[in-house]
């Protein structure tokens, strides 16, 4: 098993994500997208963990990710229902009221 | 590359499981319906589990499993549920300008790709595939709860924060 196999499924999950966080409009899309760039990271982490000798020190950093990760899904669908009930609408791109 | 290392079954493993977390990943970021989108990503996030068995991170595929697969999917399938009135097939899920991602994932696949192969070459994750060393859960909770005791108590206050949040921004007053 080379390192990079994994690493390089990494980083093409990540550069998905990347252009589903650009592409999509709908809030959920943009979560979902979201979500496939932080599994990505969790792959290099494991796949470092087990490089430098089976390293507990990734698996922990993996699991709080995991964490973190369930906390903003919580918080982003709150905010998206949140605009629903305001808006009737969850496209990004009506968010016009921050705009300076 | 699936003569390298020795561990051929492994690499038929990441092979057939990273095809369909890439196609997965792909239907995700494509899908004209939010909910398939939403079945796709259970497809990819169960697709990293098993990355994560390969990799012997036997705890965090179990993690995986049940917080993503478990829980992070029926929130996002409830999310669906509650912000849109007819579920099927809809034609504004993407921005006006969705072509520009294209060339920007290009670029960020590009040169991450780029710097990987440059640093990391053939680099193997095990040297000698009869070694793969095994990660016990003891190991893990002792660098959860010696070294990284800080980090998990500032996640205590985040899942707290996260709780008490989702619950005033959902309400309704």
């Amino acid at each position: 098993m080379l390192v990079n196999q994994f690493l390089l499924l990494g980083a093409v999950l990540f550069a998905i994500g990347v252009y589903g966080v650009i592409a999509r409009k709908n809030a959920v899309l943009v979560l979902m997208s979201i979500e496939l760039i932080l599994n990505s990271v969790n792959i290099n982490l494991l796949a470092f963990a087990l490089r430098n000798g089976g390293d507990a020190t990734g698996h922990t950093f993996a699991l709080y990710i995991i964490a973190v990760a369930a906390a903003e899904v919580g918080v982003g669908l709150a905010l998206v229902i949140l605009v629903y009930r305001n808006r009737r609408s969850i496209a990004l791109d009506e968010l016009s009221e921050m705009k300076g | 590359m699936l003569a390298s290392g020795g561990l051929v079954a492994q690499n038929i493993a990441f092979g057939i499981v990273a095809l369909i977390m890439v196609v997965g990943a792909l239907r995700v970021v494509t899908t004209k319906n939010v909910v398939h989108a939403a079945l796709w990503l259970v497809l990819v996030l169960a697709g990293a589990a098993a990355q994560y068995l390969i990799l012997s991170a036997e705890f965090v595929a179990v993690t995986q499993v049940l917080v993503y697969i478990g829980a992070v999917t029926v929130l996002f399938l409830f999310g669906t549920m509650l912000t849109r009135a007819q579920l099927g097939k809809a034609t504004d899920l993407n921005n006006k300008t969705w072509a520009l991602g294209i060339p920007v994932a290009l670029l960020v696949l590009g040169t991450l790709v780029y710097v990987l192969i440059d640093t990391f070459g053939d680099d193997k994750v095990v040297d000698d595939p009869k070694d793969v060393p095994n990660v016990p859960v003891q190991a893990i909770s002792d660098s959860i709860f010696k070294p990284y005791l800080l980090p998990f108590w500032a996640l205590s206050f985040v899942l707290l924060a996260a709780l008490v949040g989702a619950i005033v921004l959902a309400r309704k007053d």
